[in-house]
């Protein structure tokens, strides 16, 4: 097929088809199904997402549209609505989450610095990988460690907040002055989450600190900085939105957490900022898992009901973290 | 110290003592933040050795093979009997099931992400992933549950849903330590495969993944330390059981993490006074026992993973 060609055109055709040819294997056969597979999965990752949403709403819509729900499920208070139980629901969710951020964020800056300026380096990174350790223990046994061995040993310290703190709502105690014995109240369960969420904010911080111009760093001790003034005035303000984010990550986590909620706070429906009482708040995610296996069709739809606006809200709060992260970027020179 | 002797003036010595000392009071300053620093560590041990030692020491009474060969099943009450094997067997396959779900759809998808990704459907699969990374284990059972409730219809739990759940959970961190992984690899060998006439899967294939192999081992391990461990979701996908079920497409499958809690949950037994064969505390005995082994295989995933990158990580060098 070549050869008559050639033979008629000599001086045009030895060009064209090699062209051609190469033209054609840069994408071909497996090649071309290879990226087809690749870009497939890309969007999987999409459909996935969506469906997470559109199932969710499906599930959710009977609750969502019943005019008469208390009638139906037994936790929502007569004459209420899901409004009633949902509001109380997010706000428990938050108040743990903040609390335990409260908690955890000043004790995580400092081992960060501790990791990136105190320890020998030599055995920061060894620091780093036993704190990563605290990131790999199952929350379910953070759950059963807090209720069975922390919680009876916080209960004189959250007595003592009450009796000599007792004037600040947060720590106000019981009718009787007290705080609640066994104390499966929320002070108990954010300290059990402050340490969970302890790991993520340090590993992002540590980062954060660890990338500081070295140049600054010692144009600060040149000018006869001692190292704490040098982290004042080099490390943290370089690190602020780093650590910002972080501890917006940890707040994602800290208001999924389900488990270890579910095993220490003892549940109530209140607006209530009683942090040493028992029976006054209540998570979303514990609520779940407390009620899914026992709930009926619609009383299933509404606790998917209150788990949409759990999504919503984390959902909400990591992409205010991604935003603080992409703005540093804008700006940082360090990447 | 040689250049005094030469200057004009030697400064005074309250005037060295002023430039070689730092005032009082930021010396002061200085030491109280590095003691709160250090005592911010110390603060952060606490409860890792507490809870290590708690594990380890209330743990270990039950924890035999007694214990890791036996299930549930006809043990009611304070009885000195029943084991962790169902839940073991139940978590290794769900994990596995996950796994295989999980893995193929992260490195694909990371691939395309490093290899092929360009324009706004790279962008919003960037995002959504990050987006991914932040989604509640509970909404993420709740999905899978919603899921499989509309599609297959009521009796739907079996460990197959659980799976699918703890895949939406495993898959972004599968998707972002390959990622970093490709990322790593140097530019220069991708072209000398181009170079030699290598069509682009294969070089992806045999040359990006091979490259990168150790490193995306050692990010699937740790993904999968994370989501066995996970509680939330399986409780309300599979549910729980006293027996033996080694078929993960059909009905309740018991779990470590879930056996913890529900061993917790039995709470302490009424024992009848003079009852020595009954155990008052057995269910909390067994779920530190259960919270032991959950630790153990986290750590040993942990330790594997880390022993592939060290072993492998040589040969990527070269």
């Amino acid at each position: 097929m070549a050869s008559p060609a050639t033979a008629m055109t000599p001086p045009v055709t030895p060009d064209p088809p090699p062209r051609r040819r190469r033209s054609r294997t840069t994408d071909r056969g497996l090649d071309r199904a290879f990226r087809y597979l690749a870009v497939g999965s890309g969007m999987l990752i999409l459909a996935t997402l969506a469906s997470v949403a559109i199932f969710l709403v499906l599930e959710a819509l009977p609750a969502l549209t019943h005019d008469d729900l208390a009638s139906e499920i037994a936790w929502i208070p007569e004459g209420g609505n899901l409004g009633d139980v949902v509001g109380p629901l997010i706000f428990g969710t938050i108040l743990a989450a903040i609390v335990s951020l409260g908690l955890a964020v000043p004790v995580a800056v400092g081992i960060a610095l501790f990791i990136s300026h105190y320890a020998p380096r030599r055995m920061a990174s060894a620091l780093g990988y036993v704190v990563d350790l605290l990131a790999a223990i199952p929350s379910v046994v953070f759950g059963l460690w807090g209720v069975l061995v922390l919680a009876p040993k916080v209960q004189p310290v959250w007595q003592f907040l009450v009796d000599y703190f007792g004037w600040i709502p947060l720590f106000a105690g019981d009718e009787h002055g007290n705080a609640s014995n066994p104390p499966r109240v929320l002070m108990t369960t954010a300290l059990v989450l402050a340490v969970m969420i302890l790991p993520i904010i340090t590993a992002v911080s540590r980062e954060v600190f660890l990338q500081t111009p070295r140049l600054h760093e010692e144009a600060a001790l040149a000018l006869g900085a001692t190292r704490w003034e040098l982290i004042r005035m080099a490390v943290l303000p370089f690190g602020r939105s780093g650590v910002t984010s972080a501890a917006m990550l940890g707040l994602g986590r800290a208001l999924g957490e389900t488990m270890a909620v579910l095993m220490i706070l003892s549940p109530g429906f209140l607006y209530s900022f009683k942090l040493l009482v028992a029976s006054q708040q209540q998570t979303i995610a514990a609520n779940i898992a407390a009620k899914f296996n026992d709930a009926d069709d619609i009383g299933r739809s509404a606790l998917i009901a209150t788990g949409l606006a759990l999504f919503v809200i984390t959902l909400l709060v990591n992409l205010g973290a991604r935003a603080i992260v992409a703005r540093r970027k804008d700006f940082s020179g360090a990447n | 110290m040689a250049t005094l002797d030469t200057a004009p003036a030697t400064p005074s010595s309250a005037l060295r003592d002023v430039l070689s000392q730092v005032d009082p009071k930021r010396r002061r300053k200085d030491r109280v933040m590095q003691v709160l620093v250090y005592g911010a560590f110390v603060l952060a041990m606490i409860p890792l050795v507490s809870l290590v030692w708690s594990v380890i020491s209330k743990g270990i009474g039950r924890f035999d093979l007694y214990f890791l060969t036996h299930s549930m099943r006809n043990v009611y009450g304070g009885m000195d009997a029943g084991g962790v094997y169902h839940a073991l067997l139940g978590t290794i396959l769900i994990t596995l099931l996950t796994a295989v779900i999980s893995v193929p759809i992260g490195i694909v998808t990371a691939v395309y992400l490093v290899e092929y990704g360009k324009g706004s459907l790279a962008r919003a699969v960037t995002f959504f992933v990050d987006v991914m990374t932040g989604i509640p284990s509970i909404v993420a059972g709740l999905f899978a549950f919603s899921l499989f409730y509309l599609v297959v219809g009521p009796q739907s739990k079996s460990g197959l849903v659980g799976a699918v759940a703890l895949s939406v959970l495993m898959i972004p961190v599968v998707i972002r330590s390959t990622e970093e992984m490709l990322r790593l690899v140097p530019n220069e060998l991708r072209e000398a495969s181009y170079a030699l006439g290598v069509s682009k899967w294969l070089t992806i294939i045999r040359v990006v993944l091979r490259t990168a192999v150790a490193g995306i081992t050692t990010g699937v391990m740790i993904a999968v330390s994370r989501v066995i461990g996970e509680t939330a979701p399986l409780l309300i996908t599979v549910g729980a059981t006293d027996s033996i079920n080694d078929d993960v497409f059909h009905g309740n499958m018991m779990t470590l993490p879930v056996y913890v809690y529900r061993q917790y949950a039995a709470g302490l037994v009424p024992c009848a006074p003079g009852d020595d064969a009954c155990i008052p505390t057995i269910n909390y005995d067994r779920a530190w026992s259960a919270a032991l082994v959950l630790i153990l295989v986290v750590m040993l995933l942990n330790l594997v993973a880390r022993g592939v990158s060290r072993w492998f990580a040589p040969k990527t060098r070269a």
